[in-house]
């Protein structure tokens, strides 16, 4: 479903724009605005994250983001309902990213069901290699829902494929070493590198990782099927407000 | 070849993608030193001229007769260079580094004793070094901080989270996601993603085997019970190890009961019941955490045990009972360390005198031709300022304030 829904998206435009908003950060009322005014600016897909006290895989930006989020008390229940309240309210596909533990202590199962049951589409999980995630990939195959795993500049064709073959949806692809949040220099090695991960997999793309502005996007466009936006529109809400969100997004599509 | 890194359900590698092939590599280097004996031989003759081993055990006769029950013997493991059982892992993991090719090396620490003990190491090998300490662990521990300058490495303070271990360990892997190429992360305790667990074991298990030999060729027989404090867990599992096939020795481990049962009064995982299963920094254990999985603050009054989760290995080894936890409160903990000094003119490391306060509560009821022994992990002469707090020294307090006056007039 979530395959298909890039695909047809991409036969109207060549790069698609996924963003990325920390559940209850600064409270959940702004989570609500962020969503509002990025799906009205023409964003195609989102990832909600839930906080978590250890977001080992997130740089400075979205680090302080979940510690802000939980010390304002955020909980996952809370962060279930806004969920609900979204996906209700907006017609693009979300996808949950957090951490394993937030799954693990809710019950693997439980916690998948209850993504199917508001309408969440698939989810990132960064600390959660297929070899550790038997339940949960069972749990997602179970529900129609899509696993989404990570390739990163490093990781060995065989594994891109493996990693291929467990995710549904599309692949989340880092265009570098490193946490979210630092600057990327977009470059021939990015292109090549994104060349093979074509070869891994029949799965679209996502690249993320430093992407901020219309130029990065210039240059994604054509070697990946979405770009993600995640820190940077953090980073302009926090400077100049939720309202100055839909304008920065604007400013990115092609 | 794949292991798969558990203990029965506890420990894992829950690792990001980027550091597979990391984790691949350092796998394959660890599992080839421990089928190489010149590994082992080269590991040995390093400790035995860089450090103190093999360290001696000592019998401590006045505390036995204070006391009037067991036989108290101790291992020193605060004879090791810079002061602590953690030399042993990290010289070891130095070695490692030195084989996969690495130039660089990072650490967390908290106290700092694991931070210095990695300095000497990246001093004496080459290595640029790295060390993420919790701001507020930063402000206390300026000694070490000191030290670890000195010693050539960039101390880095963590204001994220509660500025304090398990952040400086999220802001290590966050700097080691970056710079695998070239970098060694040299975790500090038996924690984290396999293979960190089994292979900081496996250096400190140097511990127990000599204690076990040491024991049997002074006190005529093995211990009845063998103490350690634990943290992450690595001095414990260092001593457990000589003894696990041992059935008649029971082995306690003793974390850090703060000021008592209660989320947020303690860093006891496993003696108390406030922790729960979960997955974190890399591995599943118990961890302090509330029901949503969010790690919850903790209290000691020794940073070295101040710490959310605990070795998987003796989690596993907690379900199946071949170690008994138990906590050891702040206020018992300083009354033991004063009377072994007093006692002995051994000064155990805050850390250490956890397992020394749980023996002093036991060995009493113990009879007198029963031996126990206390794993001495490290020393506090380093740690004077904390020390100097906890036994609240007003002459020390008059030093400092005399001090500061000397500097804010120069
Ligand atoms: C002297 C000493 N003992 C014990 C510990 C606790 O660590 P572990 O449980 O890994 O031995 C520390 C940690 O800093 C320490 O410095």
């Amino acid at each position: 479903m979530l395959e298909q829904y890039i695909r047809d998206k991409r036969k109207e435009k060549d790069l698609l724009l996924m963003t990325h908003i920390v559940l209850g950060y600064p409270s959940y009322d702004h989570s609500m605005r962020m969503v509002e005014s990025m799906v009205e600016a023409g964003v195609d897909l989102m990832e909600l994250q839930i906080p978590f006290s250890e977001p080992m895989a997130d740089g400075s930006v979205i680090l302080r983001a979940n510690a802000e989020a939980l010390k304002s008390g955020a909980t996952v229940e809370k962060s279930l309902e806004m969920a609900e309240k979204i996906t209700a309210a907006f017609d693009i596909p979300f996808l949950f990213m957090t951490y394993y533990n937030i799954l693990y202590r809710n019950g693997v199962t439980h916690f998948v069901d209850n993504m199917k049951r508001i309408g969440i589409q698939g989810s990132i999980i960064p600390d959660l290699p297929p070899e550790e995630a038997e339940e949960y990939l069972a749990a997602m195959a179970k529900n129609e829902l899509c696993p989404i795993h990570i390739y990163t500049p490093n990781t060995s064709e065989e594994r891109l494929k493996f990693l291929g073959e467990k995710s549904e949806g599309f692949v989340y692809v880092t265009a570098r070493k490193g946490v979210t949040g630092k600057d990327t220099a977009f470059d021939q090695d990015i292109a090549d590198y994104l060349g093979k991960c074509r070869k891994a997999t029949d799965l679209p793309l996502a690249l993320g990782f430093g992407v901020k502005s219309r130029e990065d996007m210039e240059f994604i466009k054509g070697k990946a099927d979405i770009a993600v936006v995640g820190s940077e529109s953090i980073r302009v809400m926090e400077e100049q407000g939720v309202k100055a969100v839909g304008g920065f997004i604007k400013s990115l599509i092609l | 070849m794949k292991h798969s890194g558990y203990h029965s359900r506890f420990g894992g590698a829950f690792i990001p993608e980027i550091l597979q092939t990391t984790f691949d590599e350092l796998e394959i280097a660890y599992l080839t030193a421990k089928d190489d004996p010149t590994f082992w031989a080269e590991y040995m003759h390093l400790m035995g001229t860089y450090s103190c081993r093999p360290t001696p055990i000592t019998f401590a006769e006045n505390l036995t007769n204070h006391f009037g029950g067991a036989q108290i013997y101790i291992k020193r493991e605060d004879l090791n260079h810079t002061g602590a059982h953690k030399a042993n892992n990290v010289m070891g993991q130095g070695l490692l580094t030195k084989r996969m090719g690495k130039t660089r090396v990072i650490a967390e620490t908290g106290a700092g004793q694991h931070g210095v003990a990695t300095a000497t190491m990246a001093a004496k090998f080459g290595f640029d070094c790295t060390i993420y300490m919790g701001a507020v662990d930063v402000e206390r521990q300026r000694p070490n901080v000191f030290w670890m300058e000195q010693l050539g490495a960039t101390v880095v303070p963590v204001t994220d989270g509660s500025g304090t271990l398990k952040d400086a360990i999220n802001e290590a892997f966050r700097d080691w996601v970056t710079n695998m190429d070239n970098t060694h992360y040299a975790l500090g305790t038996a924690c984290g993603p396999y293979p960190f667990p089994d292979m900081v074991t496996w250096f400190q298990s140097v511990i127990g085997t000599e204690a076990r030999e040491q024991i049997q060729t002074y006190a005529g027989r093995l211990p009845s019970r063998a103490y350690a404090c634990v943290g992450g867990g690595s001095n414990a599992m260092g001593l457990f190890s000589g003894f696990m096939d041992d059935k008649e020795v029971e082995l306690v481990g003793v974390e850090a009961g703060g000021r008592g049962p209660g989320m947020g009064e303690h860093a006891a995982r496993l003696a108390y019941d406030d922790a729960s299963v979960g997955v974190a920094q890399g591995y599943k254990t118990y961890f302090l955490q509330d029901k949503d999985g969010q790690m919850q603050e903790t209290h000691s009054i020794s940073a070295g045990l101040d710490y959310v989760g605990v070795s998987p290995i003796l989690a596993h080894l907690h379900e199946t009972k071949r170690v008994r936890f138990e906590a050891a409160e702040d206020k018992d903990v300083v009354a033991a360390m004063s009377l072994t000094i007093k006692k002995e003119g051994l000064i155990p490391a805050l850390e250490t005198s956890h397992a020394f306060a749980q023996a002093f509560k036991e060995a009493p009821e113990m009879d007198k031709d029963e031996v126990i022994l206390i794993n001495q992990s490290g020393r506090a002469d380093k740690d004077i300022f904390t020390v100097a707090d906890a036994l609240k020294d007003p002459k020390w307090e008059e030093f400092i304030i005399a001090k500061a006056k000397e500097y804010s007039n120069a």
